[in-house]
């Protein structure tokens, strides 16, 4: 029997053994790397969008790497119980959900100024019984530029601006409207739309489908819709750049001092052969929709005190009832928030642009705002 | 008697449990390296897997201790003995340590823990962005820590099993426990 001394383990005898176990040790460290995705540049990868992220309108240390100018707000949502028939998540029951949330504008300079033609978005975290929570991040859009992944990260990249001009080339922008009909129907849309002129007129759209189940196992793929009572009004595009840095979080944290806001949750259901897996494609206006309950928003408070900055609105955080479809954007979407959270989590905490901003009003609440923790 | 082998339930715990740790391992470097489909389902396969392994590595070691493990063979050299012996606590250190970090950096990051489909586990810290992000890597790093000691560690095992021809890969890969 041979010893366990190293010249016994180098001997003759144990050649073959040694390199059956090297050949095991070596394989398995491969299969590794290449589950990992480091024996293979050609998969996209969520850090290459975060990346293209960075690059595209700077990196901004603790903010979000999308949507970095924001302002928390605190409600509750009230069910009226017809959406049980379509899922059995908890929010839709004849019951109150508290919830956190907040208002931003699409892009990732934190202090930028409100006037531009983006997003007016609105994300919410509904806290259910038994530690179940169900987050969104909705856009006033219906629809999104790109369809997947790979477009999300091609058209930033071909939009970042050249640091020789401070804009992007028209070339790598023609380019890639070239490839992409439904991102040049998207920007063509958006010039043409009204744009909200606030944060509390605006709709708020899943623009993603889910799929819903409901308790006797029935699903259906859906969409849905924040629609706000207050009355649509539209924002003068030709006078943007003129307004205030912050006049549209200023604006709305003004009417939060005053009262509350309400908006109304519907989901829509699509006909035959609605696209379930195309964000860039609206389903039309006449399809039926089912009012499921109310989104009250009581207060606002600047993210810095506030229990919304250090939450990550990952789409696919969902409750019993409700799973992500087949849109390829959903699955995306969570990778890229995870790998955008844990570097700006990693990074001190800077001060947002309404805590220095002096017109910015007063939380309604006299209690601390510092008491809100984002449980 | 003294038994040559580890004990039944030893031995079923350790090969079930190597199976869905090197598992886990790949499910994780595999879902956080993607944007495609399969990021929905591994995700939640991998928080349900991870927390039913801190379940098993406390019942594995209810069990070791009241069964027991087999000497290491007489002639064996006391510093190999003593390696051996590290390994397997670096083993034991890192498969509670994991699913710890896992649970307590979802704590930490405010997110739900939610696992075998519809359980929510209460968190273990309270919300702290700083926390989040160092647990975050910690999870990293003792991830890649397992798996380059697994890979130590089934060298050796295949070193006694094929050189030494010592019984001490017998003492886990036997079929019946043996005295
Ligand atoms: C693959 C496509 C997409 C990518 C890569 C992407 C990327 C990002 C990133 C990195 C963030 C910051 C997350 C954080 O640090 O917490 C973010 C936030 C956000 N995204 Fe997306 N996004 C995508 C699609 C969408 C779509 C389809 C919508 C439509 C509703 C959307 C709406 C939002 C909103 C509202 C926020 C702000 C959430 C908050 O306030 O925390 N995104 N996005
Ligand atoms: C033996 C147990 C476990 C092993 C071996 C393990 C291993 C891993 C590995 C290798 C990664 C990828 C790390 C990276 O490449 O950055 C990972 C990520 C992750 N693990 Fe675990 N893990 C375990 C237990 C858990 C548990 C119990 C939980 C939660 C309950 C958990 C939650 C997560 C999450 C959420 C991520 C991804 C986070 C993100 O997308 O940023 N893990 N894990
Ligand atoms: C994730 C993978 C693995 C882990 C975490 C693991 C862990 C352990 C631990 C902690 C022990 C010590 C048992 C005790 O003293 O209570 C042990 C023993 C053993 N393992 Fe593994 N193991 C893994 C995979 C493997 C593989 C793949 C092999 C074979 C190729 C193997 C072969 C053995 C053998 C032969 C022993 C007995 C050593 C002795 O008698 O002291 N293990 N393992």
């Amino acid at each position: 029997m041979p010893g366990y001394r190293v010249q016994d383990i180098l001997s003759r005898r144990s050649l073959v053994s040694l390199l059956a176990i090297a050949a095991v040790a070596g394989g398995a460290t491969a299969a590794f790397a290449y589950a990992g995705g480091w024996l293979s540049p050609g998969r996209l990868q969520p850090a290459q969008i975060v990346n293209a992220l960075e690059g595209h309108d700077g990196k901004h240390d603790g903010f979000r790497r999308a949507h970095a100018k924001g302002l928390c707000v605190v409600g509750h949502f009230d069910g009226n119980g017809q959406g049980l028939a379509l899922s059995k998540a908890s929010l839709f029951r004849q019951a109150t959900t508290p919830v956190i949330g907040r208002f931003s504008l699409a892009g990732g300079v934190p202090n930028a100024g409100d006037g531009r033609v983006t997003f007016h978005s609105l994300a919410l975290k509904f806290d259910l019984p038994q530690g179940e929570q169900w987050r969104m991040a909705l856009n006033h859009v219906p629809v999104f530029p790109v369809a997947t992944p790979q477009a999300f990260l091609d058209f930033q990249l071909a939009t970042t601006p050249d640091p020789a001009t401070g804009k992007p080339d028209p070339a790598k922008v023609q380019a890639y409207m070239a490839q992409h009909p439904e991102t040049k129907a998207f920007a063509d849309y958006m010039a043409k739309a009204p744009l909200p002129s606030s944060f509390a007129n605006a709709n708020y759209n899943s623009v993603n489908a889910f799929r819903f189940t409901n308790d006797r196992g029935q699903t259906r793929v859906v969409r849905w819709i924040f629609t706000p009572e207050a009355p649509f009004e539209e924002l003068d595009k030709a006078t943007l750049a003129d307004r205030p840095r912050d006049f549209l979080f200023d604006e709305v944290a003004g009417r939060l001092a005053q009262g509350t806001l309400v908006w109304h949750l519907s989901v829509i259901l699509p006909n035959a052969g609605d696209p379930t897996d195309d964000a860039t494609k609206p389903w039309p206006d006449d399809r039926q929709r089912v009012e499921v309950g109310t989104l009250t928003i009581d207060r606002a408070v600047a993210e810095d005190d506030g229990p919304c900055r250090d939450v990550n609105f990952d789409p696919t955080i969902l409750p019993a009832g409700v799973s992500p479809s087949d849109d390829p954007l959903l699955a995306a979407r969570s990778s890229v928030y995870a790998v955008g959270y844990t570097r700006r989590t990693g990074e001190p905490a800077a001060a947002s642009a309404l805590a220095a901003d002096k017109a910015f009003p007063a939380p309604a609440s006299s209690q601390p705002a510092a008491k809100e923790s984002a449980q | 008697m003294k038994s040559t082998t580890f004990s039944g339930a030893a031995r079923l715990l350790h090969w079930l449990m190597a199976v869905l740790i090197i598992a886990m391992l790949f499910i994780g470097v595999g879902m956080v390296s993607t944007v495609g489909a399969s990021h929905d389902w591994l995700v939640p396969l991998h928080k349900s897997v991870g927390v039913t392994l801190l379940l098993l590595v406390l019942i594995r070691l209810a069990v070791r201790a009241a069964k027991g493990t087999p000497p290491l063979p007489a002639d064996m050299p006391a510093p190999q003995k003593a390696v051996a012996h590290l390994s397997h606590l670096v083993l034991y250190a890192l498969m509670i340590a994991l699913p710890l970090v896992g649970w307590s950096m979802l704590s930490a990051g405010g997110y739900p823990i939610t696992v075998w489909g519809a359980v929510h586990l209460p968190p273990l810290l309270s919300p702290d962005r700083g926390l989040y992000a160092s647990l975050r890597h910690l999870h990293t790093y003792l991830a890649y820590a397992l798996f380059l000691t697994v890979i130590a560690h089934l060298s050796a095992a295949l070193m006694h099993g094929l050189i030494f021809k010592d019984g001490v890969f017998q003492s886990m890969a036997a079929w019946r426990t043996r005295r």
